[in-house]
């Protein structure tokens, strides 16, 4: 808009210029000061028109007034600047020529005006805004309090719904809020739980720590803990629970509540104790089995020192037989009540029978005078089984044979010490069986290794582990080489060569001897067949190899066909074979031991008498056994080493050989250590002789070295 | 209803607020006594504090207007506030019709009462999150509703990053926000700072002071310090300068001394 120079417009602009300059310091807008003038013009020119109306009108001064709030100019300071400028400006400016007086007047009029304006919307305004923030932070905080509730909902609902039992106490202990599962676990009912005290909840089975970590929690020296934990519920029964408590702390991080989470644990704690029972406990007696057994022997052996236990381990005599002839079920029910006279004998606390398998059972003892309870409880064990016990309408006597172990604790396995007293019942049982005996070191140690021995044997023969040493036989008239006595050796890789003195009555007693005995005899009729190969038929015969029959073998009615069989095998001569037997084996032998050994004798093997001398030797029966070699007991050989010799000793076997040889039979002495006791024994009759003089026993070739010296000397 | 992430467990008028207390600075009666009181104490340690906040007003306006000049038509105002007057969405409409604005605060008074304002405007929205969380802003529903990342935002920071402490990595929030803009977008920031106040350090110490009592710290940060926020953006001239000198209209000379507390600028993805 163009204003002439001085013209009303340009006056007014002024005016506006001077208000603008005035005011916009104190306003808060964001507008620039011309902006800001642009806005203030209207006003102006609504003054100036006001102050020169033909009526004039107040209320003009007001909007005015009202228009300065609007344009944000809210300071009061806008408004007394503004009213300034008016007073000394808008009459000089705006008034033109009218009446000075009366402009003055109008003037006035018209700033009370646009105080009242001013003030009017500075309060509508301000209210408007008041109520506006009002209403928006109570907005905000219905939003937040609904999210709040909506939060505080879900909680809740997560609360009620969980599997888990919550609640709530406070560090008093009193408790201010559970949820339904825990209800649940207490029984159901709200008055068992609400309004009680944590600390009433003891049980019996309560671990010591519990009440510990309880009173570190609640003191606010824990922030949690979790426990395994019994509860009585109100009808009296058991409930467990895995239980954790946390300390809630205030926002300034002071202890303010205890929450507990349980887990009610009671079912798969009774399924666990089943499945532990069951595992632990022989299913047809229901004595502990030798799992639980061997749990509570080791926790004893690891107890305190000083302390002394007792076991006695018991095994039924000729178990079997009853097992074979009455039955497996007549067995069982035996096995039950023998269990149950069993568990009366052992009643006393720190008594315990079990049953570790078939018909063997073991009591333990671990009173503090276990010397004498456990001698009494064998005792009382013994007793026991004298009734007969009636099944199936018959009276069967059960005997028993108990080892027993009695020491102080700390200084055996569990392992070793049942291993001594299942040796010591096997003692017991050797000795006759229905007897208790005392386990002693030493004869655990014998038998340790006799067990040992036994039950590595068949293994033994697979591995190779044996092997043949061989013994020359010496004639004595020219010191030529006879042949060689077969002696069985066991290199055992921890024992190292074992003599047949060792393992050859084991291998009896399990039988092994008939395989072993067959393998010595292949062994050694191959060996004889290489000699004589090597060797040929000398002029004095050719050599032959002596093996020894066990009583056993003599027994076994393979003994002529297997014989027969490897001499077929090996092309060996029979006679290249002796087979030496012990005078003991024969005595009073019947005519089927004897049958075998005629048999293999009409076949050309010499059959030698082992031993002669020994037993009560029956010279009569001489004439009917197949024998054709009598071997001389090392203890004739023996009295001849003194020098003089035993005058009587020389003519007992003065008599035996002239005796022998009438009855066509060669005579061969063993331990023969000196030169004298060869001279001694050829000038007594003796045929051929065996012993260190002339060679230990020793690997095959070592014959073959003695058999060179003697062709060369 | 699912408690926002930004809603504080329960509003606690008592306690003052810095939009509140800005809206009393700029002559407003959005604010109740505390605010007052918090805002009072600070003046009498920088009397010229509202003369700063109008310095804010009036840099945002050019701001904006020159964002519409450069064909801008969303704004992204972060920390926006009490809507009173000159807001965004008044000044980009009035220079260019069917701008869209969408602002952001994480004080929850300040959300509700712009919803209030704001209610019936199709091209606004306002979303309640926090800087902090860039995330939660780019994501929100509102500003997937009217800014379209794909073409350039005017980026508003304006008095917002001096409450952000460095311990809440302002920087990588601020470069967040940056890598989620469009080639040609615009970040518009003041930033308070003690170059620049007409008064010894030790007199805006106190008003600092006022801020950390109401548990808002007031983060003072040197000229390079701000300058690092516009990694990534080339500046637009004339560069980060006291808010009157930034584009002036009228002559700087006029304007109050308090006004070229801090620092403003303007910086353009590339």
């Amino acid at each position: 808009m163009s204003a002439q120079p001085d013209g009303p417009e340009d006056r007014l602009r002024r005016l506006t210029t001077i208000w603008s300059r005035a005011v916009f310091p104190v306003t808060s807008t964001s507008l620039t000061r011309p902006e800001f003038e642009e806005r203030l013009l209207p006003l102006a020119r609504r003054l100036s028109h006001a102050l020169r109306a033909r009526a004039f009108d107040a209320a003009e001064g007001e909007a005015v007034g009202a228009a300065l709030i609007g344009a944000h100019c809210t300071a009061p300071e806008a408004l007394s600047r503004s009213l300034d400028c008016v007073d000394a400006y808008l009459v000089l400016y705006c008034g033109e020529d009218g009446d000075r007086e009366d402009l003055r007047a109008r003037s006035s009029r018209l700033q009370h005006a646009m105080a009242a304006g001013f003030a009017r919307a500075l309060r509508e305004r301000t209210l408007a805004e008041q109520e506006a923030i009002a209403q928006a932070a109570l907005r905000a905080q219905g939003v937040v309090a609904q999210a709040l509730h909506a939060s505080e909902a879900r909680f809740r609902a997560v609360f009620e719904g969980a599997a888990i039992g919550i609640g709530m106490a406070d560090l008093e202990g009193n408790i201010l809020q559970v949820n339904g599962a825990l209800l649940r676990m207490f029984g159901g009912s709200e008055q068992n739980v609400r309004g009680r005290n944590v600390q009433e909840w003891t049980h019996a089975e309560d671990a010591p720590q519990i009440w510990r970590l309880y009173e570190e929690l609640v003191r606010g020296e824990r922030e949690h803990y979790h426990v395994e934990k019994a509860f009585y519920r109100p009808d009296g029964t058991v409930l467990w629970t895995n239980l954790t408590v946390s300390l809630l702390r205030d926002p300034d991080g002071n202890p303010q509540y205890q929450l507990a989470l349980m887990e009610d644990t009671t079912e798969r704690r009774l399924l666990n104790l089943r499945l532990r029972y069951e595992a632990t406990h022989d299913a047809l007696t229901g004595l502990p089995n030798r799992t639980l057994f061997f749990e509570r022997l080791e926790k004893t052996l690891n107890s305190g020192e000083g302390r002394r236990f007792g076991l006695c381990y018991l095994d039924l005599d000729g178990f079997k037989t009853i097992n074979d002839s009455l039955g497996h079920a007549a067995g069982d029910r035996l096995l039950v009540e023998v269990a149950d006279r069993l568990q009366s004998c052992a009643t006393a606390p720190g008594e315990m029978v079990a049953r570790l398998g078939g018909d063997e059972f073991v009591a333990l003892t671990t009173g503090p005078d276990s010397r004498r309870e456990v001698d009494e409880l064998a005792a009382r064990i013994m007793n026991a089984l004298v009734a007969p016990i009636r099944i199936d309408g018959r009276e069967l006597t059960v005997r028993g044979s108990i080892g027993v172990v009695e020491g102080p604790v700390g200084e055996r396995s569990a392992a070793e010490v049942l291993r001594s007293a299942d040796i010591t019942m096997y003692r017991a049982k050797s000795a006759g069986g229905n007897r208790f005996e005392l386990a002693d070191p030493e004869a655990d140690a014998r038998a340790i290794t006799r067990h040992g021995l036994t039950t590595a044997l068949p293994a033994a023969l697979d591995r190779g582990e044996f092997f043949i040493e061989y013994q020359p036989l010496v004639r004595l008239g020219d010191g030529s080489v006879r042949g060689a006595e077969a002696l069985v050796r066991w290199l055992h890789p921890q024992h190292g060569v074992l003599g047949p003195d060792r393992f050859i009555p084991l291998a009896e007693h399990t039988g092994l001897i008939v395989p072993l005995g067959r393998w010595v005899m292949e062994q050694s009729v191959r060996q004889a067949g290489k000699w004589r190969d090597l060797y040929g038929d000398g002029a004095e015969g050719s050599l032959r190899i002596n093996v020894n029959l066990s009583p056993c073998q003599l027994q076994h009615p393979g003994l002529v066909q297997d014989t027969v069989d490897i001499l077929e095998r090996t092309g060996v001569a029979p006679d290249a074979l002796c087979l030496e037997v012990t005078e003991s084996a024969l005595i009073g032998a019947d005519d089927d031991v004897l049958k075998p050994l005629h048999r293999l004798a009409e076949m050309g093997v010499d059959i030698a008498l082992d031993d002669f001398g020994t037993g009560y030797s029956n010279l009569a029966n001489l004439r009917r056994l197949p024998v054709s070699v009598l071997k001389l007991d090392r203890s004739f050989t023996r009295s001849m080493q003194q020098f003089p010799a035993d005058p009587v000793d020389l003519k007992i076997v003065e008599g035996i050989v002239a005796l022998a040889h009438s009855l066509d039979l060669a005579v061969t002495v063993e331990g023969v250590e000196t030169g004298a006791q060869a001279e001694q024994l050829r000038i007594l009759g003796c045929d051929t002789a065996q012993g260190w003089y002339y060679a230990r026993p020793g690997p095959p070739d070592r014959l073959h070295h003695l058999a060179l010296a003697d062709a060369t000397g | 209803m699912e408690r926002p992430a930004w809603a504080p467990r329960s509003i606690d008028i008592s306690v003052p607020s810095v939009a509140r207390i800005y809206d009393y600075y700029l002559g407003g009666s959005h604010n109740f006594e505390v605010d007052r009181e918090a805002a009072r104490k600070a003046m009498e340690f920088l009397p010229g504090l509202p003369k700063i906040m109008q310095a804010n007003r009036a840099f945002t306006r050019r701001a904006v207007r020159f964002a519409v000049d450069e064909g801008i038509t969303q704004f992204l105002d972060i920390g926006s506030g009490i809507p009173t007057f000159g807001n965004v969405h008044e000044v980009a409409r009035a220079a260019r019709p069917g701008s869209r604005v969408v602002y952001v605060d994480h004080d929850p008074v300040a959300v509700t009462h712009s919803q209030a304002v704001l209610a019936g405007d199709d091209d606004t929205d306002v979303v309640a999150a926090d800087l902090r969380k860039p995330r939660d802003i780019l994501e929100s529903p509102q500003l997937r509703a009217l800014i379209d990342l794909n073409r350039p935002v005017a980026l508003l920071l304006v008095a917002i990053l001096h409450f952000v402490e460095d311990t809440d990595d302002p920087y990588a929030a601020v470069a967040e926000l940056r890598d989620a803009l469009a080639p040609g977008s615009l970040l518009v920031l003041t930033h308070a700072s003690y170059e620049g106040i007409p008064l010894p350090p030790e007199r805006s110490e106190g008003a600092v002071d006022v801020y950390k009592d109401i548990r808002n710290p007031l983060i003072m940060r040197s000229r390079d310090r701000i300058a690092r926020f516009f990694e990534g953006y080339d500046m637009v001239e004339p560069g980060l300068v006291p808010m009157p000198l930034w584009r002036p209209e009228t002559a700087p000379e006029d304007e109050d001394p308090y006004a070229f507390s801090g620092f403003a600028g303007v910086g353009r993805t590339a």
